[in-house]
């Protein structure tokens, strides 16, 4: 046997889409994390109910690397469909468990095999007909968990965990992992170096949290009372979460009153409207979509612009143009969203890189929304919001809601009555409002999204036109300096920096130690939120090389920078892009890297 | 001017808005007067009256009534959806909608539709003249077939009556009448408000300036002379007590959830309000004979609308705090410890 290699690897289940295997995938999952052992799953699913082939890759590494790795060590293959494909993803020296049935006759050489009687043995020792098919999967669980050295003790813990509310279901999976186990125990004898090992340190205190679970915890903890949406993948089991978690947090268990209101809308014009008519009369309110749906939106952003009205937007990314691959990972809706609607239309966006700032910028964009009284969009996508990342606890809030510049009666008694919707009262571009149902004579206003003075009166004036465009303006300016800050790591001294944003942020922290391993230190710029911060032109003017790295075709953040950015510093841009459905991996940033800057330009 | 006080303390003129801007003799300034009167007479509140509009000459309206209510102009044909938000938001705000033909019936037939389907508590009217008029005279979706424009064209497509497609959705109130006809439109405003759920109420409102010829279907002259109301409707407020002095079995006696009272005479046929399939047979009926039918059409005095479906508490949303809306922090660590 060659070196052992201990808890670096990475396994790839090949299944058929709705046979049930997730569960399976999960309890995997749960085992190894639960032994202390830094876990990052990737679901690649097909947009399909049943029968499409699905991935699921769990990457195991001692460092806590979360990005995606091409590289399969493991393959446990059960799709006939997908068999020769499947194997050629295996690196030299890895591991293919299969079903005995395939065949292995002109397969590689290169490779260790282990073939399972899947089938068989899930005809003969699972009992329970109805949940067969269901069962049967797990016992590829116990025979990875045989293979590679995982605990019964975890595997206990990881079916205990996933059947949290099922409890009936747990000797039955537990059953079905051990005739999996025993089935490796009894035939087989380690031919292969991978093994795991339990860990600790590394993974203590922390938690596995998907994006859209992360952010609609946010909003709920954001006070967010009025949800309207359009089911849409990748983004619909943020919504799905959210009303679970209603149902639980914010249901009267005396009176079943709730405390929020859920509206599944016919579409996403009206899935948007009815937020933005919520927030309009002050409530939180946000809706949550992906880029067909942001498309959708596009008429209403504007009106919510120009009218001021306070409404928080999701979009979690999938790939595009038109209906594209919903279930594959992007960046690209970055530039679209930023100036969503027509006619110097801008927005306020946030640009979450962990779940941890999916719960936390889902919670303040409520805040962002009502202090600024304009949408504030948050920007996460597939591959954040739909697959499971570690993470530290989320943190209860410190601070109470900031409900922003509203007027209440007692305000406009003060005022005598005197105030006008859209003045720039303090200097900051943000005016005052009142919310329908103030009683006060003086409360009254008419929003609308043709041209309007102070008072909120129409007018055709070329002067009020400017005045409340450049106000407009002012208010963004002031937004600028309040969106989260980049976070900027300048430690490594270099003349080089790395840009990036949202879920490319792992894919990044790898890179970067393995270009300090290269003996190529960088320094990096993590944007958080649009408009740019003024921090990034600083940033790059203290840096002589700096590569913006994005999970789109075009580059859109690079542009959104070259444009930003004074001429002086435009050159020193470069762009390092990856789009072709699966997150990024460390090696799509570090190759290119090392390419440039073997011959730097 | 009018300085009789109403049940709340204000003069019918606390009702009034900004100068209209509409064309002299638009059959939409004479409902801004009625949805005055009917406003006054009610006593509702300005600040809880929520004005709603989409796009188009009908939906510039809300800003010539109760200048001190909130009024939201948004987009075309999206007004149903701003609606069902505030709505939701703040269940103690009446929210009145005004729209047009256009507005409903084409860009936003979607919506408008969505909103019956789920029974939103709003007034829904319609100023319907079958015309765009601010576009300069394209026929409209609620056209009737074989109407002529003013430059001549015929149209060739069916019309699409909304209150017909109301009815077909299940609305649980749905009238129409004629803006000439004050005498109609003002109880039925005041009930519509009344009601509990989406109430449309299509208002034939002709079009001076683009729509009022001959060969128009939704002309002054035209609907005078075809205009068939079904039963003359009053409106008793909850706050009134009811009269009763016509002679037994001429008159039909609705209470709405309330304790408000729709008092409808009979005129020609008995027609049952509460009877949506016999609603259906008399819009089919009239349209067969070219009659305008009006009047109430259909009520369900039962009706529940979407938010006491969904138990949304009565009291605002809007006023709910941290204590009510976040996990506490027992909770909140609890549910955290659930991701372990």
């Amino acid at each position: 046997m060659t070196n052992q290699i201990i808890n670096d690897l990475t396994i790839q289940a090949a299944t058929v889409n709705g046979s049930g295997s997730q569960t399976a995938n999960l309890v995997l999952t749960r085992a190894i994390f639960h032994m202390g052992i830094p876990v990052a799953p990737k679901n690649v699913f097909p947009s399909n109910i049943e029968g499409l082939p699905t991935w699921y890759q769990l990457r195991v590494t001692p460092q806590g690397h979360m990005a995606r790795r091409d590289q399969v060590d493991i393959l446990v293959a059960f799709n006939p469909a997908t068999w020769h494909q499947d194997l050629r993803t295996v690196r030299p020296g890895g591991v293919v468990v299969h079903e005995e049935v395939f065949s292995t006759a002109d397969a590689r050489t290169d490779v260790t095999y282990y073939a399972v009687p899947f089938s068989k043995l899930a005809k003969s020792k699972i009992q329970n007909d109805t949940l067969r098919k269901q069962l049967a999967n797990m016992i590829y669980v116990g025979v990875v968990a045989g293979l590679l050295g995982i605990p019964w003790e975890a595997l206990e813990h990881a079916v205990t965990r996933q059947f949290l509310s099922k409890p009936k279901a747990v000797p039955l999976n537990l059953d079905a992992i051990k005739v999996g186990f025993d089935h490796w125990q009894d035939n087989f004898s380690k031919k292969d170096p991978y093994r795991l090992e339990a860990m600790t340190g590394l993974v203590d205190s922390k938690v596995l949290v998907d994006g859209n679970q992360a952010a609609a915890l946010g909003a709920l903890m954001g006070g967010v009372t009025v949800v309207a949406w359009y089911p849409i993948t990748p983004s619909s089991s943020l919504c799905e979460n959210l009303i679970a978690y209603a149902e639980r947090f914010r249901t009267d268990p005396e009176t079943g009153e709730k405390r929020i209101a859920v509206v599944q809308a016919e579409d996403e014009l009206a899935a948007v409207g009815m937020a933005i008519g919520a927030g309009w009369a002050g409530a939180r309110a946000m809706t949550s979509t992906s880029g067909p749906g942001i498309s959708l939106m596009a008429e209403f952003a504007g009106l919510a612009y120009y009218a001021e009205v306070p409404v928080v937007i999701f979009d979690i990314q999938r790939i595009g143009p038109s209906t594209g691959l919903p279930t594959r990972t992007s960046q690209a809706d970055v530039g679209f969203a930023y100036t969503l609607s027509h006619g110097d239309t801008k927005h306020l966006v946030l640009l979450p890189g962990t779940v941890e700032e999916c719960y936390e910028f889902a919670r303040d964009a409520f805040d962002y929304a009502d202090r600024f009284q304009t949408p504030v969009f948050v920007l996460s996508d597939l591959d954040l919001g739909m697959n499971l990342w570690m993470t530290p606890e989320f943190k209860y809030p410190d601070k109470p809601f900031d409900r922003g510049k509203v007027l209440s009666k007692a305000d406009l008694e003060r005022l005598a009555g005197e105030w006008a919707r859209y003045r720039d009262v303090d200097g900051d571009g943000v005016p005052y409002r009142t919310l329908p149902g103030t009683d006060h004579p003086a409360a009254g206003y008419f929003t609308r999204g043709s041209g309007h003075d102070e008072h909120a009166r129409y007018t055709e004036s070329a002067e009020a036109y400017a005045a409340n465009m450049d106000r407009l303006s002012r208010k963004f300016e002031t937004a600028r300096a309040a969106l989260p800050a980049p976070v900027i790591d300048e430690s490594t001294g270099s003349k080089i920096g790395l840009i990036a944003f949202g879920s490319t942020h792992a894919a990044v922290l790898e890179s970067r130690s393995a270009l300090a391993a290269a003996k190529l230190p960088v320094d990096y710029l993590r944007v958080r939120a649009l408009p740019l911060s003024a921090q990034v032109a600083e940033f790059v003017s203290r840096h002589e090389r700096v590569y913006v790295i994005e999970q789109n075709r075009d580059g859109q953040v690079y542009d959104l920078l070259r444009l930003a950015l004074p001429p002086v510093l435009v050159d020193r841009l470069r762009s390092i892009r990856h789009y072709d459905g699966q997150p990024i991996p460390a090696d799509a940033i570090t190759e290119p890297l090392l390419e440039s800057e073997a011959v730097p330009a | 001017m009018s300085t009789t006080l109403n049940r709340v303390g204000l003069p019918r003129d606390a009702y009034k808005g900004a100068a209209t801007t509409l064309c002299a003799g638009c059959g939409h300034n004479s409902i801004t007067n009625h949805m005055i009167k009917a406003l006054y007479e009610l006593g509702v509140e300005p600040h809880r009256l929520a004005k709603m509009s989409g796009i188009g000459c009908s939906s510039k309206t809300p800003a010539y009534f109760v200048e001190a209510a909130h009024g939201f102009n948004g987009v075309h044909g999206r007004m149903p959806a701003l609606t069902t938000g505030a709505q939701l938001a703040n269940r103690q705000l009446i929210m009145l909608g005004v729209s047009g033909d256009g507005d409903t019936a084409s860009i936003g037939l979607g919506q408008f539709m969505h909103m019956i389907r789920r029974n939103i508590d709003c007034t829904y009217i319609i100023e319907d003249n079958g015309t765009y008029g601010l576009t300069k005279g394209q026929f409209s979706a609620t056209a009737d077939l074989g109407s002529v424009q003013k430059k001549g064209a015929v149209n060739t497509f069916q019309p699409i009556d909304p209150c017909a497609v109301a009815l077909t959705l299940g609305c649980t109130f749905v009238a129409r009448s004629f803006s000439g006809d004050g005498k109609q439109v003002v109880p039925l405003i005041k009930a519509a408000i009344a009601h509990r759920g989406t109430a449309v109420l299509d208002i034939v409102s002709p079009c001076v300036t683009f729509n009022d010829h001959d060969g128009s279907t939704k002309s002054y002259s035209w609907i005078k002379d075809h205009e068939e109301s079904i039963a003359d409707v009053s409106f008793i407020p909850f706050f009134e007590e009811v009269h009763v002095d016509y002679e037994p079995g001429t008159v039909r006696d609705v209470e709405l959830h309330d304790g408000s009272h729709i008092l409808l005479k009979k005129l020609g046929e008995d027609h049952d309000p509460t009877d949506r399939r016999a609603a259906m047979k008399v819009i089919e009926e009239g349209r067969a004979a070219g009659h305008l039918v009006t009047g109430l059409l259909y009520l369900d005095p039962a009706s529940v609308d979407f938010a006491t479906t969904e138990r949304i508490p009565d009291s605002p949303l809007v006023d709910l705090g941290e204590d009510q809306l976040r996990l506490t922090r027992d909770e909140f660590a609890q549910f955290m410890s659930e991701f372990a």
